[in-house]
């Protein structure tokens, strides 16, 4: 009775002991119709041949496949793009295969022609294993890759390669930014652990960070005042996509309302599960470590949750 | 033309592993086994599939023919072809009138070598081969066609090779592998459940016919029709969506009301093609054995797939069944032999 645990289908593990093999390889002669097709594809053309019945068939055929009938002696530079009509993608390469990295193989109808060409595709480098890339669609246009030294052989085309659908180039450009003074200073308090916001003579609300200017009234302002650093949260998004400034995903980022301040901050909000934050919890700043303070806004890591009962959104709906 | 059936079937038990024996002592057991079951130890005409490149020899079948007693000399041929083409021409020959029984086999030892490169060499010498393509590779591009046509997605797949595991596990002859599990890819879309397994084992068959046919079995299996189609090598040219081959297959040989088939279907995709081409609707309870996707012995697996129908007819569970045979990349040639329990189908 067979006992099997599973399928084997690779090659076996041992060593050939055994090996067929025509040294020095086996001679065809290719005729007239293969031969210049091999001759161009040498000359760095891909060319069909074209039936009685007026189609194109590439790889070129001696006979129409539809009525058997011979061909006409007319050849047909076509592509050289051509377009997919269906793939395979091969994670696992095996040893006679193109490339030793995981690639897709395609049947690719070039333009101009009928029929399609079977080939390999290069999709760039990936690790053994992978997945097909998402870029990898019936339908997608290629061009062939000839090789420098061409000798007549299908082999002429090393693969081929999508066409270039988009570039992107690399773009940089340096500065030397200054927050301006009423950051600096806001700054300056955030270094030393300290929240201050500037009134505003006109309606007398705290605004933080402060700009020096109310964005409400439009005057200047320069009086300080200190905040504590518990506040409640306003509205809050839970984020599914990660960010390298917050902790893990989903996170959350939220406005929360500095208790005396007149302005939301918008800040991440942690240490509790992003599905349990809700509007009007009370929060508090988590600070870094004392010796890890710099002059800037991460010396707050977050604001978690504080053991103090909901605000009532009567309180907090003039800062959504 | 002649009323022939299929009179009586032996198959190996299947093993997916080098048995660490030769393909002589595969094919040994199932020719005696098929010789005590008929009573029968010579026949009118002999033919094998079989095919050398499996086991890197010429003449494979030369040295199995040793497996019959091939003395005083007998009428034998042989097909480079899974052993469902000798079982047609055997039938061929027992149209012709002078002789009245056949035996057929085929058999292939596959565990011994690396299938995928040497299946490589029945490819175009110019385009195709040169490239190192495997059939699997192929067979995956087919099935990325078929899901894009159809809109059948990998689940699917995935389901009809879980069926056929499912029947496999209750069949004594099949590989026993488990149900398919992980998400990793053979070569994508076809992840390994719905590649057929590496498989060594020997089938045979034996033909009669008319009165000869009722002598040797009690209820035997008519062939009411039988034919095959071959389509254009380049996968290029055909749509590879739909087997236009098998389709026509089966018109000629017949097949409508079928209660079983048995489809030599390599690949899981390969399934949903053939039904859809030979227009079996969800009624017909396809490979009951587990097909080839349980059991693959290249050279023999189509054969068997006539055997397995043939079955269902000697054991009175089914009275008209399919049996289907596939060869060349992407289902290129297909065969179907419909079978019938009824005298004179």
């Amino acid at each position: 009775m067979p006992s099997n645990t599973g399928p084997s289908n690779s090659a076996p593990s041992e060593t050939p002991n055994h090996v067929v093999e025509f040294p020095g390889g086996y001679t065809r002669s290719v005729g007239p119709v293969i031969g210049r097709f091999l001759s161009e594809l040498r000359d760095g053309r891909l060319v069909g041949v074209r039936t009685a019945g007026g189609r194109v068939l590439v790889p070129p055929a001696e006979c129409d496949p539809d009525t058997g009938e011979d061909v006409t002696d007319e050849f047909v530079e076509v592509g050289p793009a051509g377009t997919v009509t269906t793939w395979s993608w091969v994670p696992d390469p095996a040893k006679e295969h193109p490339f030793d990295r995981p690639f897709a193989w395609a049947l690719i109808r070039p333009d101009g022609a009928d029929t399609a060409l079977l080939h390999a595709l290069d999709l760039g480098v990936f690790e053994t294993g992978a997945k097909p890339p998402k870029i990898l669609k019936t339908g997608m246009r290629v061009r062939p890759k000839y090789r420098a030294e061409r000798t007549g052989t299908i082999g002429d085309i090393e693969c081929f390669l999508p066409e270039v659908t988009m570039i992107n180039p690399r773009a940089s450009l340096e500065y030397r930014l200054k927050g301006g003074r009423a950051l600096g200073r806001f700054l300056e308090g955030i270094s030393e652990g300290r929240i201050i916001g500037h009134r505003c003579p006109v309606c007398e609300k705290v605004i933080v960070p402060m700009k020096g200017f109310c964005p409400r009234d439009g005057v200047p302002t320069s009086e300080e005042v200190e905040l504590p650093d518990t506040g409640t949260v306003t509205t809050f998004a839970v984020n599914n996509i990660p960010d390298p400034r917050a902790p893990e995903v989903p996170f959350v980022s939220g406005y929360v309302l500095l208790d005396g301040a007149g302005l939301t901050m918008l800040t991440l909000v942690a240490g509790i599960p992003a599905d349990q934050v809700r509007m009007g919890m009370r929060v508090k700043a988590a600070w870094r470590p004392r010796d890890e303070w710099t002059h800037s806004m991460s010396n707050i890591k977050w604001f978690e949750p504080i053991d103090e009962p909901d605000v009532p959104f009567e309180e907090i709906k003039d800062f959504m | 033309m002649r009323d022939v059936a299929v009179v009586a079937f032996a198959q190996s038990h299947h093993s997916g592993e080098d048995q660490g024996i030769a393909e002589t002592e595969m094919v040994l057991p199932v020719i005696t086994e098929i010789k005590e079951r008929t009573g029968l130890s010579r026949f009118g005409f002999t033919c094998s599939g079989s095919c050398d490149y499996l086991q890197g020899a010429p003449f494979a079948f030369v040295s199995a023919l040793d497996t019959l007693g091939a003395w005083p000399p007998i009428s034998e041929s042989h097909v480079e072809m899974d052993g469902a083409w000798a079982l047609y021409e055997a039938w061929v020959k027992l149209q012709i009138g002078a002789i009245d029984t056949a035996l057929v086999y085929g058999f292939g030892k596959t565990s011994q070598g690396d299938l995928r490169a040497i299946m490589n060499q029945q490819l175009d010498p110019y385009t195709l081969a040169p490239l190192g393509v495997d059939q699997v590779s192929m067979a995956a591009m087919q099935a990325r066609a078929y899901m894009d046509r159809s809109g059948v997605k990998e689940d699917d797949l995935r389901a009809v090779a879980a069926r056929s595991r499912a029947s496999g596990r209750e069949n004594p002859f099949a590989l026993h592998l488990p149900d398919p599990e992980g998400d990793g890819y053979d070569v994508a879309p076809l992840h390994p459940c719905d590649v057929a397994p590496v498989t060594d084992g020997a089938a045979a068959i034996v033909l009669a016919a008319g009165d000869r046919a009722r002598e040797l079995c009690e209820r035997p299996a008519w062939i009411t029709g039988i034919d095959h189609r071959v389509e254009p090598h380049a996968l290029g040219v055909r749509d590879l969506t739909r087997s236009a081959s098998a389709r026509l297959a089966g018109e000629k040989a017949g097949a409508a009301g079928i209660e079983v088939a048995e489809l030599h279907a390599q690949f899981s995709h390969e399934e949903l093609i053939l039904r859809e081409a030979l227009g079996l609707d969800d009624g017909v309870s396809v490979n009951p054995s587990g097909g080839a996707l349980s059991a693959n012995p290249v050279m023999a697996a189509g054969l068997i797939r006539i055997g397995e129908a043939a079955s269902r007819i000697h054991d009175g569970t089914a009275s008209r069944t399919l049996g289907h045979a596939a060869s060349g990349p992407c289902l290129q040639q297909n065969l179907v032999c419909v079978l019938s329990g009824e005298n004179n189908g």
